[in-house]
């Protein structure tokens, strides 16, 4: 082992590549989307798809499984580094465009992680089929946000028919909509929700089913109005008398005395939380590089190397932000590097993710403020990325979650030590 | 290829000097800081462990190749230990390093053995200049072509060992750049104040104001020989010490904080389980892993020869500025009013936290 920052060829290709598709697929239609929420924009789905398709084979955003060829020298696995890099540049493009990027999204992703070789086979097949396919994750609840172990839906096995009968109403969805509703444009998704098939046993009795898309009692309740990320559409899913094969369920169907299955939805979060702390870190980046050339048009330069008490105070700031989106970019390919190398990463994942929720929110609030009106006006994109950074600090675990986990890790507490 | 764990080389370098760190400057540092007195002996040992030496050349007397990142590693676990102390014992890589840099032939076989082999002696150099608005590119003390000869004037700061230095690397203003020129000891006009200088911190490690009063030194004596040299990569590889020595002085600061956190009581419980604490701790934590991960980049950039190498060690040490300011603040203050008395090392990290910001060119990787 040694201490190497040289991007690996492929996530440079792969940069070229999808910073071409932010240029011309993402950035001339971002505002348009922002403007009339919850229309598809059907054209970037559409080719991503047939894109990823054509490089990578998986169909979405997921890591590949690398294969060595014969005869050829085994290389390290990069495939969370070369995901982290996709997402990064992806969401520089428009973040909002990104979330619905075809492919198993989280839903995916907790098959990916909890689910038997079996039911990977069968569920995750889908994505790399003729129509784009979505899926999503079902986990918070009105009363259940951070705290998932309140999770109120429940899951019962119906012995005569061996089904699953789920009860509840799960909210904020991110891409429900396109996962559960079955457009004629898109293969056949599913939603991933979590319901606790022994409420008495907390969260030892949380398991996460695969629910097909237009699974009768399913139902879209509505679309959430958003601060940002707006192409995202983000969904309230009711669940009445809701019936899932039996074999369904990712993980034991019978309650032990451990929390396994919650262990699971965590393991889940290890791998996803530096995810996304990428996509924070693009819109950042997004923001700091406009910011620099609007300074630069306007015959503001940055010299660095100054000492900071003869720089202006712009010019702290921007080197301050510079700072900022680098570091916390370092911290998640530290993340990604350790899931690819089979390192345990909970305190990594965490730290990036609280790093990059304060960064990304600092750097877009900061931007639109040295850029006064110009910042302000819808005229250009500024506003939009400072809205649509503000979710990195809320979503896949709060800063204030995130932080707790750090402590607990830099501590050695468990959660009863540490509340 | 990324990839963030140290070779093996790396790692026992690490752990040699860790285990100097631990087992004998830091249990040295509150004497050694409270009598502003090193003792020679623990230099000493600090010294044979062998940092500058391995990374000095075989035919300069050493045992290896310098490497930034392998010397960010050694000065964050030096300086973990005690600042004063890390940088009491890294002096002479002041002199050395730069001539290794950027030293001419001729001057590296006249200097480097004889700083390397053997004991730790005082070679030094003198960078920082006292004004407020101190700049390593804008230095006010000057350098003139007079009758074949560099004629340096003006005053340096907080010279490490100049009293004792058997040579000075002076940097000084020529026609507009900085460059280096070695002053042997007992040059005439140069004059090394009798009292220390008084600081904030580092009150351990002798250091000095020297006037430079039309001091000559021949052309040979300039770094590089008569055409001079490139300051950049000087600067940049003491912007990573001084990012790399502050990562040292958090990372203490936060394990002594995370310690009592975890010991100390208060309505029932230890301090560390409330959310107030742990945060703070959460929060430290993770800006020193940050900026350790830019100062890392900063130095596999400089050690690979990329373009942007210097730009991104100033803005290591820049952030590693805030970062240990912001860090060893807290760890005063998890300790509350505890955390104020001397007794408690925090209160010193915090002192030595705010100098990273002003006092680049006392360590040099």
């Amino acid at each position: 082992m040694t201490i190497e920052f040289e991007a690996p060829k492929p996530i440079v290709q792969m940069q070229t590549v999808l910073q071409t598709v932010a240029d011309n697929m993402m950035r001339p239609v971002s505002r348009e989307f922002d403007e009339n929420e919850h229309t598809i924009p059907w054209n970037y789905i559409e080719f991503m798809h047939t894109a990823m398709k054509s490089m990578g084979g998986s169909g979405g955003l997921t890591p590949r499984d690398e294969k060595p060829k014969e005869g050829t020298e085994k290389r390290p696995p990069i495939g969370y580094q070369l995901l982290a890099a996709q997402i990064e540049m992806l969401a520089w493009g428009d973040v909002g465009f990104y979330l619905i990027t075809p492919g198993g999204g989280l839903g995916g992703a907790a098959v990916q992680a909890a689910g038997s070789p079996e039911q990977r086979a069968k569920f995750l097949a889908r994505f790399s089929e003729d129509k784009p396919t979505f899926a999503a994750m079902c986990m918070t609840e009105a009363g259940a946000g951070s705290d998932t172990s309140a999770i109120r839906t429940k899951a019962v096995l119906d012995e005569a028919t061996q089904e699953w009968v789920i009860n509840g109403e799960k909210i904020f969805v991110t891409a429900g909509d396109k996962s559960f509703t079955e457009y004629e444009q898109f293969g056949k998704g599913f939603i991933v929700v979590w319901a606790s098939i022994d409420p008495s046993a907390g969260r030892a009795g949380m398991r996460a089913f695969v629910v097909e898309a237009g699974t009768p009692g399913v139902k879209i309740v509505k679309l959430e109005h958003k601060l940002g990320i707006r192409a995202s559409d983000t969904a309230v899913i009711s669940l009445v008398d809701a019936r899932v094969p039996y074999d369904n369920v990712l993980g034991s169907p019978t309650v032990e005395k451990t929390t396994t299955g919650f262990k699971g939805a965590m393991a889940t979060f290890d791998a996803t939380r530096p995810l996304v702390a990428a996509s924070g870190i693009g819109v950042a980046r997004a923001a700091l590089e406009f910011v620099k050339e609007k300074l630069a048009e306007n015959g503001v330069q940055i010299r660095y190397g100054l000492p900071r008490n003869k720089q202006t105070s712009v010019e702290r700031d921007v080197i301050e932000m510079e700072i900022m989106v680098k570091s916390a970019w370092l911290m998640v390919l530290k993340a990604v590097w350790m899931a690819d190398n089979k390192k345990s990463n909970a305190l990594e994942s965490s730290m990036s993710k609280v790093k990059a929720g304060d960064v990304t929110t600092k750097v877009t609030q900061k931007a639109v403020e040295i850029l006064g009106p110009l910042g302000y006006s819808r005229e250009f994109l500024l506003e939009k990325w400072f809205r649509d950074a503000k979710i990195t600090d809320i979503y896949e675990g709060t800063g204030q979650i995130n932080r707790l986990v750090v402590a607990r890790q830099i501590l050695g507490y468990s959660g009863s030590e540490l509340r | 290829m990324y990839s963030f764990e140290p070779n093996e080389e790396q790692q026992m370098l690490v752990d040699a000097v860790g285990k100097y760190a631990t087992n004998d400057l830091r249990p040295a540092a509150h004497e050694a800081e409270e009598s502003r007195e090193l003792p020679k002996k623990l230099i000493g040992k600090g010294w044979e462990i062998g940092i500058l030496q391995a990374s000095t050349p075989e035919a300069y007397g050493g045992f290896g190749e310098r490497s930034a990142a392998t010397g960010v590693l050694a000065v964050e676990e030096m300086a973990f230990g005690d600042l004063a102390g890390a940088y009491a014992v890294m002096t002479p890589a002041l002199f050395a390093t730069p001539i290794l840099l950027a030293g001419s032939e001729e001057q590296k076989q006249q200097y480097l053995p004889e700083v390397i082999e053997g004991d730790w002696r005082p070679f030094t150099a003198a960078l920082i200049e006292y004004a407020f608005d101190f700049d390593a590119n804008a230095l006010r003390t000057t350098a003139k072509l007079e009758g074949g000869e560099y004629v340096l004037d003006g005053e340096k700061a907080f010279v490490p060992f100049a009293k004792d230095a058997e040579a000075i690397l002076v940097y000084a203003n020529l026609d507009g750049q900085t460059q280096g020129f070695i002053v042997p000891k007992g040059a005439a006009g140069l004059a090394v104040n009798d009292e220390r200088e008084k600081l904030m911190g580092l009150n351990a490690l002798p250091l000095y104001r020297v006037k430079l009063d039309g001091v000559k030194v021949p052309v040979s004596n300039r770094l590089g020989g008569e055409a001079g040299h490139d300051f950049g990569p000087i600067l940049a590889s003491m912007q990573l010490a001084s990012a790399a020595a502050a990562l040292g002085v958090a990372r203490a600061s936060l394990e002594y904080a995370t310690n009592y956190a975890k010991e100390r009581v208060a309505f029932g419980v230890k301090i560390a389980q409330k959310q107030a604490v742990a945060f703070m701790l959460a929060e430290m934590a993770t800006e020193i892993e940050a900026i350790r991960l830019l100062t890392w980049e900063a130095a596999w950039k400089m050690d690979a020869g990329k373009e942007d190498a210097a730009a991104s060690a100033y803005l290591a040490a820049t952030g590693a500025a805030d970062m240990a300011m912001m860090v060893t603040d807290r760890g005063v203050q998890v300790l509350g009013g505890h955390g104020y008395i001397r007794e408690h090392p925090v209160e010193m990290f915090m002192r030595n936290g705010r100098g990273f910001a002003m006092l680049t060119g006392l360590a040099i990787v």
